[in-house]
């Protein structure tokens, strides 16, 4: 992988309305938070998609593996149990 | 004067600060040291294009003369502008141009703060919108000169640099001409006494924090409120006009 030269990077979370959930945006290059903020701003909020913006250190994120997906997801797959259209609704029950 | 004709020129006066403050930005456009700042710099281009826009219109239509704001951008000769000297100078470095920011954003800041109370409408509702935009620029730009200033030796020396050589164009963002004077006797025009004072005060906290040498006063230029200005400007235009001169009336 090439080596970047600009500035440290940082992920960039929006919400595009008042509780809403933050959803990844991209990421930014940038030397401070302000600095972060900023360029999330300018680089993802131009046509007003966006009222708040959380900026993370990339390199806090701590991601899983892809070496350990089976180990982390497959396990769920054969247990329908786990989900609720497993169980059948009793006819009549009004206050489930 | 009339206080139509004073109207006029205190838009246009406003609407060219923006108009050749935006063209001078956009040339970084693909130009700066990042891709993130290049996006900020025309960011804020295209803020002051909007700026531009709503103060021609204002200005045309307070002129009487069926002139659009195209027609008063791209139509009006080098004389006939008057923008502040400061926003026509060449883009120099990075520091130049975040100086340059820095400089006119906190004079912005504070001017369009005072012009939402204006006595005219128009005028109060342009700045209301105005008054968020510039904000932000002088935001940027306050950042940019404390990491720049209290950054490396290399990039301290650099805004140092633009710090003095931008200070002598300063003076010229406060003074009130014939237009100004009688706008303000009807609460039209701000007070520009008020707003020297405050951005003094600011420049030398922000450059005293970032530890840069706030310039002695000295000389200012000035020239711009009677249509006198820099080589550069004529530059500017010949590019810019290029267009609607060599086919008038032409269309997107």
């Amino acid at each position: 992988m090439a080596t970047d030269s600009q500035l440290a990077m940082w992920e960039v979370f929006m919400q595009s309305k008042p509780g809403a959930n933050y959803i990844h945006a991209g990421s930014v290059h940038a030397s401070d938070k302000q600095m972060a903020l900023q360029n999330a701003r300018d680089t993802y909020t131009r046509r007003g998609e966006g009222t708040s913006i959380w900026v993370v250190p990339s390199d806090a994120i701590v991601a899983s593996n892809p070496d350990d997906s089976e180990m982390f997801f497959d396990p769920a797959n054969d247990k329908t149990y786990r989900i609720p259209t497993f169980y059948v609704m009793p006819e009549g029950a009004k206050a489930i | 004067m009339t206080e139509q004709q004073a109207l006029y020129k205190y838009c246009l006066r406003m609407g060219d600060d923006a108009l050749i403050h935006s063209y001078r930005l956009s040339e970084w456009c693909s130009n700066a040291p990042i891709l993130e700042e290049d996006l900020a710099l025309t960011n804020f281009a295209l803020d002051m294009i909007g700026r531009a826009q709503a103060m021609l219109d204002y200005a045309g239509k307070t002129e009487g003369k069926g002139r659009t704001s195209d027609d008063l951008a791209y139509r009006r000769k080098e004389r006939e502008f008057y923008n502040h000297l400061i926003v026509e100078l060449p883009n120099g470095d990075f520091a130049y141009t975040m100086a340059r920011i820095l400089f006119v954003g906190v004079f912005e800041y504070y001017f369009f703060s005072e012009l939402c109370h204006s006595a005219d409408a128009t005028l109060a509702a342009i700045a209301a919108k105005t008054v968020k935009e510039v904000k932000y620029h002088m935001t940027h730009a306050i950042d940019w000169t404390l990491r720049l200033g209290d950054g490396t030796d290399e990039s301290n020396s650099r805004m140092q640099k633009a710090v003095n050589e931008l200070w002598m164009y300063t003076g010229e963002l406060f003074e009130t001409d014939e237009a100004a004077a009688i706008l303000e006797d009807k609460n039209i025009a701000v007070d520009m006494g008020m707003i020297r004072t405050k951005w003094k005060e600011d420049i030398n906290r922000i450059l005293t924090e970032a530890k840069l040498s706030l310039p002695d006063d000295g000389y200012n230029q000035t020239g711009g409120s009677n249509g006198v200005h820099t080589e550069n400007l004529g530059h500017i235009l010949s590019e810019m006009q290029y267009l609607q001169r060599a086919y008038p009336e032409a269309i997107w």
